[in-house]
């Protein structure tokens, strides 16, 4: 892969001194007063003109949700957050949403600019349309979908590709049948919460038979000061369809922590395959720890379908804390469930991240690859389930989970639960955890590389199975990422 | 969103009516004393262990204990009690054998012990105030612990053994439990073994039910080693089929020390085997072992803790669990290496074959690390019995039951193979022959 | 162009080192030979910059600088190349990838332009096919599943690709077959130049049947204790070492 080479080079291009993307936008804002009551969530649902049985919905889910108590996790430490002193609603003040690029706010743009993100993704952005693969973009701007390139050609193809939002208005049909179907409301208290108050996020609809003409993207961003990001997404991928939906996240340096609960949840029917990627950096938080996000995120797919297919990849390197399991329901006979998975952590970064298989179905199939590294202070757990039930004859399941360490002030954890209630199924668990050795090491620095390059080339070496897995557009930025993220990691 | 208050099952009530009403009456006072009531403490507050307690999450003795037996007393007839166990019967032994939980002096080679060996009835030893008692609870991961909190509160007899220093003991120490009688009860042995600097001896612990009673026994061993010591330790729970056994192993191994540690389990309704280790030594190594057989609602589960404090240890776990009927089988195993223990070298490895359609395998093999320059490394498989290995035996003229049958022996062997002597290793493969026999 | 005076090393408080002398002129291929336990790796990898190796006394003069305080990747910089009797397996990291990190970093501390694409596969094609070394090879990752002659094929790869001026060779026939050594010493060969220096360690003389030096060194516990032509190898051949053995004791 001769992108290892680009990743150095690019270290090299960047100053790390500061969080590259930790710059704020100024545009203004459309902010709902703080803290959580009744009247916030429909406020927030008449900001988004949704209809009557909507607002009942998160009406429902808020209720629920004030029964709840947050779940304290073994090895995540962090303040209490006060749920009072957030902002639910940030939406950048303009309104109606954009038709066309023409429509946006320049410092919108700039934003994106700076994200110094995809530079395919920036021209179709701009409008140019490149010979290579084409991506659509779907960006989410704190909580509000700002604007949705290539609608139209998506349509021709029969694809709904919109903010949830605009879903929830357009097309309520498929929104009641399939929101909440796969991560139910009171599912858990964060999932919940979103469910009370997500302000946006992307649908997509794919229709029978289709193969999305292009892979779909999500750049999500934080913004506002004080403000908890609640996206939504939903994505149904109809029988025989297939998608492939990238999410890319970012957030800007501050000292307070700002929250992040996501809910995404995906549908297989017979025969359809979704491929979601995920590219993580949100602020992890300065030096000493202070500030960063809290990735709270509850992500999860259902192989409805016979013959179905869900594939989770994920490079993790941001957030002060994350605590995130996407999920496979193999429901349906045949279908097959993936995750593959890198999660680096450096600094005072405490990640606990893994996935669950839940083998229902006959002849289902799942494996999960996760690549942990754990740098500086930071904790790093994989935690993952993977459970057969009764009738889930012939289920199979492989797992790999490997840990790096470098230095000798982090911790690299595995907790994984394997169940078996069934005879035929066969599960195969292999963990390992190792350092790079010190041969390894003098080896590539005796053939000229210096301790940061040999670090990057052999860590990028040990994620390699995953980042196979990503979309070319994302592998590229992936390596990036992990080199910057083990920046002074060494020595 | 008040805090929950837990209701108290009618256990949990009895338990706590049966400590007040025996407090007073159980050996020990003072210090001893009031270390049952902080141990209890422990259990009044927290409960039984349910599903919602990490630990126990596999293991529901909320559910699974519905009333608590009383504590039993030392049977009338225990000598003819103890005559019943069959178990290590042909193993060359100095045998100390308890009815119940009771040491039985008259079945026990207390006049014939090997030399630099002392043994000290527990019973007596609280009474006095022993100084070896000061040797109890030392393993940190351990505290807290349920089982553990249990049989300190409730401790006895049992035995506290000391080798002296240097003594390399010639016969093997047989610890024979036999449980048995006609109205259900529980028991609470402690047995602790000092195994000074340079010693090495051969612990042998059989667990036996021969009554007609279901009880619920929770025996406590608990290994302090020191530096250059070598210890070799087999276990058998041949526990009575309807019985309650919960049984911990908690060893502190100082440095230049070597432990093997293997557990076969057939017997009890529901088992539970906990092993805690600290190394509290450098260059010190740990091979633990088991090879567990289930049929019918049986529910064993296998527990352990390897905290590696120190640097340069070694631990190799191998653990093989084969499971019939509407079984459960259950491992949980974690390693943990702490900040300092560089150059850890840890690996896990559990195994379990399901031999019916109804049979369950929870696993769940933990890694948690904290040093860089270590290896380690866990493996847990679950699956049937391989159908082209099935095959080529039956197609070679095997009938299917007797191909089955060797290739769960093999399965099994890979584990048994570990114990080290040879006489307690043929008794074991004997046993999970006879097991295999039993199958229909 | 290499100069070592009185070079004293321990491992974990155990002298390997003892004193140790060696000059070696440009253009000049050095043998050293001698029994196991010598200290013969144990002065490749102090050359090379090997962290756990104690310097207690002498200098390494690469061009009259002294590289002791120098990292192993900046002395690699300055020319100076070890083939590892076992080369390191890097999972992951395909050999291309690794040649063209290496040749690169090794460019940017020279301050020369990075290689283009072409240029580079270009040079590793022309240097892999001169070694025998398939292209399915260098797709791989680098060292993993490869045998002890592709390793040490491998390693010679590198050494031309990098044009290294100080070149040592760690026991480079070890588990080679009469084939393989063939390969290998020919690609040696080839990089033979009046500009640049070799140090072959070796235990046995057949390797210098095909690399053929132009002095012998014979080192006994930490030190040089006889120096002479090519037919020294020979001599030792067929006296073996016994005899220094008990001289250096």
């Amino acid at each position: 892969m001769p992108a290892v080479q680009e990743t150095v080079e690019r270290v090299k291009a960047i100053d790390v001194e500061q969080y590259k993307y930790g710059f704020e936008t100024t545009i203004e804002m459309d902010k709902a007063p703080k803290g959580l009551n009744e009247d916030i969530v429909r406020l927030i649902s008449s900001k988004k003109g949704e209809p009557e049985w909507m607002t009942e919905w998160r009406l429902e889910a808020f209720r629920r949700w004030q029964t709840m108590r947050e779940p304290k996790w073994a090895r995540v430490n962090y303040p209490p957050i006060d749920y009072q002193e957030l902002y639910y609603y940030a939406a950048p003040k303009k309104n109606p949403a954009p038709k066309s690029l023409d429509e946006v706010d320049p410092e919108i743009l700039k934003t994106y600019e700076k994200l110094g993100i995809p530079l395919r993704e920036q021209e179709i952005l701009a409008g140019v349309e490149g010979a290579g693969s084409r991506v659509a973009v779907d960006a989410v701007f704190d909580s509000v979908s700002v604007v949705t390139t290539f609608k139209e050609e998506l349509k021709k193809a029969g694809v709904i590709f919109c903010s949830i939002s605009e879903a929830i208005r357009e097309y309520p049909e498929l929104v009641r049948k399939y929101l909440g179907s796969v991560v139910p409301v009171s599912d858990n208290f964060f999932a919940t919460l979103n469910s009370a108050v997500f302000t946006d996020g992307s649908f997509v609809y794919i229709p029978e038979g289709v193969r999305c003409p292009m892979e779909l993207s999500t750049y999500f961003r934080i913004n506002e000061r004080n403000t908890g990001q609640f996206e939504r997404t939903l994505i149904i991928a109809d029988k025989g369809s297939y998608v492939s939906y990238l999410e890319g996240c970012t957030a800007p340096a501050r000292d307070e922590n700002q929250l992040h609960a996501a809910v995404v949840e995906l549908i297989a029917l017979d025969d359809a395959e979704i491929k979601y990627s995920t590219v993580q950096n949100w602020y992890p938080g300065d030096a000493e720890g202070k500030g960063g996000v809290y990735n709270f995120v509850t992500k999860r797919g259902d192989c409805r379908g016979a013959n179905s297919k869900i594939s989770w990849t994920q490079v993790e390197t941001g957030s002060a804390i994350t605590w995130k399991y996407p999920s496979c329901i193999l429901r349906g006979d045949n279908s097959r469930g993936e995750f593959y998975s890198i999660a680096i952590s450096n600094g005072y970064q405490q990640v606990d991240s893994g996935t669950k298989m839940i083998h229902l179905g006959k002849n289902t199939t799942s494996r999960i690859i996760s690549k942990g590294i754990a740098a500086g202070r930071s904790e790093n757990t994989y935690r993952g389930l993977v459970s057969a039930h009764r009738k889930a004859s012939g289920a199979r399941n492989f797992t790999n989970c490997d840990s790096l360490l470098i230095g000798d002030k982090c911790g690299a954890h595995t907790v994984p639960y394997i169940e078996s209630k069934n005879a035929s199924a066969v599960f195969e668990h292999e963990a390992t955890t190792s350092k790079i050795s010190d041969d390894q090491m003098f080896y590539c620095l005796q053939r000229g590389l210096d301790e940061e390059e040999a670090v990057a080339l052999i860590v990028n070496g040990f994620v390699k199975d995953v980042l196979q897995q990503l979309p070319m557009e994302f592998a590229v930025e992936a390596q990036k990422l992990i080199s910057i993220s083990l920046e002074g990691s060494v020595g | 969103m008040a805090e929950i208050t837990p209701i108290r099952t009618a256990a949990e009530v009895a338990l706590v009516e049966r400590f007040e009403d025996l407090k007073d009456k159980l050996p020990g006072s003072g210090e001893i004393a009031r270390g049952r009531d902080e141990a209890f403490a422990l259990i009044a507050a927290a409960g039984l262990p349910n599903r919602r307690v990490e630990e126990w999450k596999y293991t529901d003795l909320r559910s699974a204990v519905r009333e608590a037996a009383p504590l039993a007393e030392r049977p009338a007839d225990a000598a003819a009690l103890v005559d019943k166990g069959r178990a290590f019967a042909k193993v060359d032994a100095v045998r100390l054998s308890f009815a119940n939980g009771h040491l039985v002096a008259e079945r026990s080679d207390l006049a014939a012990l090997p030399a630099g060996v002392t043994v000290t009835p527990l019973a007596a030893a609280l009474a006095e105030g022993h100084p070896l008692l000061a040797e109890m609870g030392k393993v940190a991961v351990a505290k807290g612990n349920f089982a553990l909190a249990l049989n300190s509160a409730f401790m006895m007899d049992g035995a506290l053994i000391k080798v002296a220093a240097g003594t390399a003991v010639d016969k093997a120490l047989h610890l024979r439990f036999v449980n048995g009688g006609a109205s259900p009860f529980a028991t609470a042995p402690r047995i602790v073994i000092l195994v000074e600097d340079g010693a090495s001896v051969t612990v042998h612990e059989s667990h036996e039910g021969v009554g007609t009673a279901a009880y619920q026994a929770n025996s406590v061993v608990e290994i302090v080693a020191g530096n250059g010591t070598t210890i070799t330790h087999a276990r058998l729970n041949a526990e009575q089929a309807d019985a309650i056994a919960l049984s911990t192993l908690a060893v502190t191994l100082g440095a230049e020390a070597k432990l093997t540690s293997l557990g076969a389990v057939t017997g009890g309704s529901l088992s539970r085997h906990q092993v805690f280790l600290a190394f509290a030594g450098e260059h010190s190594s740990l091979t633990l072992g088991g090879a567990t057989m289930l049929r019918g609602r049986q529910h064993a589960d296998t527990t352990l803790v390897v905290d590696h404090a120190v640097p340069h240890c070694d631990s190799r776990e191998l653990f093989k669990t084969v499971i019939d009927g509407e079984a459960t089988g259950v491992f949980q195993g974690k390693i943990i290496v702490r900040p300092d223990a560089q150059k850890t070298d840890g690996r896990m490895m559990s195994a379990a074959l399901l031999l019916s359609e109804t049979a369950t395998m929870n696993n769940k093999p933990e890694l948690e690390i904290f040093a860089d320059d270590v290896q380690c490394a866990h493996g847990a498989t679950c699956g049937e019995l391989d159908d082209d290995l099935l095959f080529y035996l039956t197609a070679r003229g095997l009938p299917r039951a007797v191909a089955e049958a060797l290739l769960v022996q093999a399965f099994l062997g890979e584990a048994l193979e570990l114990v080290e002597d040879e006489a307690v290793r043929e008794e074991l493969v004997a046993r999970a022959e006879g097991w295999l026999g039993e199958r229909t | 162009m290499l100069q070592i005076n009185n070079l004293v090393v321990e491992i974990e408080g155990k002298r390997i080192l003892n004193g140790l002398d060696l000059s070696v002129k440009a253009g000049e291929v050095a043998a050293i030979m001698g029994p196991n336990g010598s200290g013969k790796s144990t002065l490749s990898y102090v050359i090379a910059g090997k962290e756990e190796y104690e310097v207690l006394d002498g200098e390494i003069l690469v061009d009259g600088e002294n590289i002791l305080e120098l990292e192993p990747n900046e002395r690699a910089a300055r020319g100076v190349f070890l083939a590892f009797q076992y080369p390191l397996e890097i999972p992951g990291v395909s050999t291309m990838t690794f040649l063209k990190a290496i040749m690169n970093a090794q460019r940017k501390a020279r301050e020369e332009a990075e290689l283009t694409t072409p240029e580079f596969m270009k040079r590793v094609k022309a240097a892999a096919q001169e070694l025998h070394i398939d292209q399915e090879m260098l797709r791989r990752g680098l060292n993993v599943g490869f045998s002890g002659g592709e390793k040490k094929r491998m390693e010679i790869l590198q050494m031309a690709l990098l044009e290294p001026r100080f070149c040592i060779l760690d026991e480079t026939d070890s588990g080679l077959d009469i084939d393989a050594l063939k390969i290998v010493a020919e690609g040696v060969n080839t990089l033979r130049d009046p500009a640049r220096a070799f140090l072959v360690i070796t235990h046995y003389q057949r390797l210098l049947n095909h690399i053929v030096p132009d002095t012998v060194h014979v080192m006994a516990n930490g030190r040089i204790v006889r120096s002479g032509g090519k037919e020294l190898a020979l001599e030792l051949e067929a006296s073996g070492y016994a005899d220094y053995r008990e001289q250096a004791a």
